[in-house]
């Protein structure tokens, strides 16, 4: 990072790195979550995003990363009619999110394929963003790099079929964090990549038993 | 890369190149790009800055309605001079001269684009995207530049910018506006200086005084939102970078070396008590008309809060 195109850049749309182009960031990333365009999503700010979203555009910078925007897209100004043309619904709220960074959101997204997916996150500065919760996990990833979500139940073993899946796939593991509801209960892998998974080798992983759903995340954090 | 304004200007002299080409060679190198792909990628960055300049002189107003169609006014009124119009309407005749009025015109024009959520180049970032286009075109009408010197200027105010980034800051939040506009007009005057002509030296000059002369700006944002106090410090900083490239291409030295003015810079950022750092709690957002502004843009009322999750 901070080479001279970090600093000579990004090219976004204004007003704000934090405040627009990190909350596009965090609908696109949203948007891989749950696969798709939502059909509805339900937008809860907190902080500075609740103080002060109308001038910043944080509003439809949101819903322009749930459409599928980038930061550059001249379209984000215009997203809440792009929205509607798609028909997709949306609301906001204000809300107090506890104890979370300042630039925060949670989002109550009704999936292409009608499931429910709760997705939280901040934007931290400088268009940066941190996913910090799907569903009732807690996680921890930046959207720097390619990720693939797991979710299955608990047992012993299902994580070495995994990454040994991904070894045999080349695909190098950048970092890894794993969280569960209760032992033998829900539980959700994140794994952040160097490399992107194949569709192939994300249906063999798909196949492991226990496994839930396994989701493939493109880095939303990049040109 | 580059960790310093030393390494850097060492670099350029050594290799008796300028600045920017310095910058431009390193940064090929350590992308692993072509020298052709690197100019094409800034040309890119040059041709948004450019339409940028273009839209905001037209006329933009920004998403809250607080600010937009300065820069079009700057412009109408450097036209009117040009014409004569000015003496014969009475109005008073402007006293900066070019290319200062055009700097002043083209810095507001990029700045409001922003607010109005147009397209812009981050330079270093957002709130400051103006004061480097600001410089660069108006510098570069003066002296016949074409795209090729542009791109290299506007490299040598990157490889600026990424000393910066890496010895001290780049953001409002931690170091005020000072490393922001600040750190613009320290890149914007490195970026005078590569069009100039000047030598690396004269550059690393530029960097230090015009820095110098923004230790210590606060970012006091009303209503927390990039519009006032920023737009028009966008077009106040190109005074200040125009300046310290003037003082530098006459060899004036900066008594302080560029390296340890940007560490000055981190420390009094470190020192800025928080009101003044982007929390929207001080300064200018706590004058009279700020706290007013703030409460009829954003609504903030307790009522509004709809309750806890989690």
């Amino acid at each position: 990072m901070n080479g001279v195109f970090d600093i000579i850049g990004p090219i976004m749309v204004g007003p704000s790195s934090s405040h627009t182009a990190g909350a596009v960031r965090l609908g696109l990333a949203a948007r891989a979550i749950v696969g798709g365009r939502p059909s509805r999503a339900a937008l809860a700010l907190h902080g500075s995003f609740a103080q002060t979203y109308r001038g910043h555009g944080t509003d439809v910078a949101l819903i322009a990363g749930i459409l599928g925007m980038r930061p550059d897209d001249e379209r984000i100004p215009d997203s809440f009619h792009v929205a509607r043309e798609q028909g997709m619904e949306f609301t906001f709220s204000r809300a107090d999110l506890g104890d979370v960074h300042p630039n925060s959101v949670l989002m109550e997204l009704t999936g292409p394929n009608g499931s429910q997916t709760t997705v939280g996150g901040s934007s931290v500065g400088g268009g940066n963003i941190l996913i910090t919760r799907i569903d009732r996990f807690d996680v921890d990833f930046t959207g720097t790099s390619h990720a693939l979500i797991v979710s299955y139940r608990d047992q012993p073993g299902v994580i070495a079929k995994i990454t040994s899946l991904l070894a045999t796939e080349n695909v190098n593991i950048a970092a890894m964090r794993v969280s569960r509801e209760g032992r033998h209960a829900r539980a959700l892998a994140i794994i952040e990549l160097d490399q992107p998974v194949s569709k192939e080798a994300g249906a063999l992983i798909k196949r492991i038993s226990g496994i839930d759903t396994v989701i493939a995340l493109p880095p939303v954090v990049s040109e | 890369m580059y960790t310093s304004i030393a390494e850097l200007t060492n670099a350029a002299v050594s290799r008796a190149l300028t600045v920017g080409a310095a910058v431009r060679e390193q940064e090929a190198l350590d992308l692993d790009q072509s020298q052709d792909v690197v100019i094409c990628r800034m040309q890119e960055r040059l041709a948004v800055m450019r339409d940028s300049v273009g839209r905001g002189l037209a006329g933009v107003r920004s998403r809250s309605g607080l600010t937009g169609g300065d820069a079009r006014r700057m412009a109408e009124a450097r036209t009117r001079i040009a014409r004569g119009h000015a003496t014969a309407s009475g109005a008073p005749m402007l006293i900066g001269g070019e290319p200062l009025t055009s700097a002043i015109a083209y810095a507001l024009a990029v700045a409001e684009v922003n607010a109005g959520m147009g397209r812009i180049v981050a330079a270093p970032t957002a709130g400051s995207c103006g004061v480097l286009p600001g410089v660069l075109f108006s510098v570069g009408e003066i002296r016949g530049a074409g795209d090729a010197e542009l791109v290299d200027a506007l490299f040598a105010a990157g490889g600026v910018g990424a000393v910066i980034a890496r010895s001290s800051t780049l953001a409002g939040a931690a170091g005020g506006c000072q490393a922001e506009c600040g750190a613009a007009a320290a890149m914007a005057a490195a970026a005078a200086v590569e069009i100039a002509g000047g030598t690396p030296e004269q550059c690393a000059d530029a960097v230090a005084l015009a820095f110098k002369g923004l230790l210590g700006l606060v970012c006091d944002p009303v209503a927390g939102l990039v519009e006032v106090p920023c737009i028009k410090r966008n077009a106040t900083s190109v005074a200040v970078a125009l300046a310290a490239a003037d003082m530098a291409l006459a060899g004036i030295r900066s008594v302080i070396p560029a390296d340890e003015v940007i560490w000055a810079m981190g420390a009094i950022g470190r020192e800025l008590p928080a009101s003044l750092r982007e929390t929207a709690l001080g300064g200018l957002a706590a004058t009279p008309t700020g706290k007013r502004i703030a409460s009829e843009i954003n609504m903030v009322r307790d009522d509004a809060v709809v309750g806890i999750i989690r």
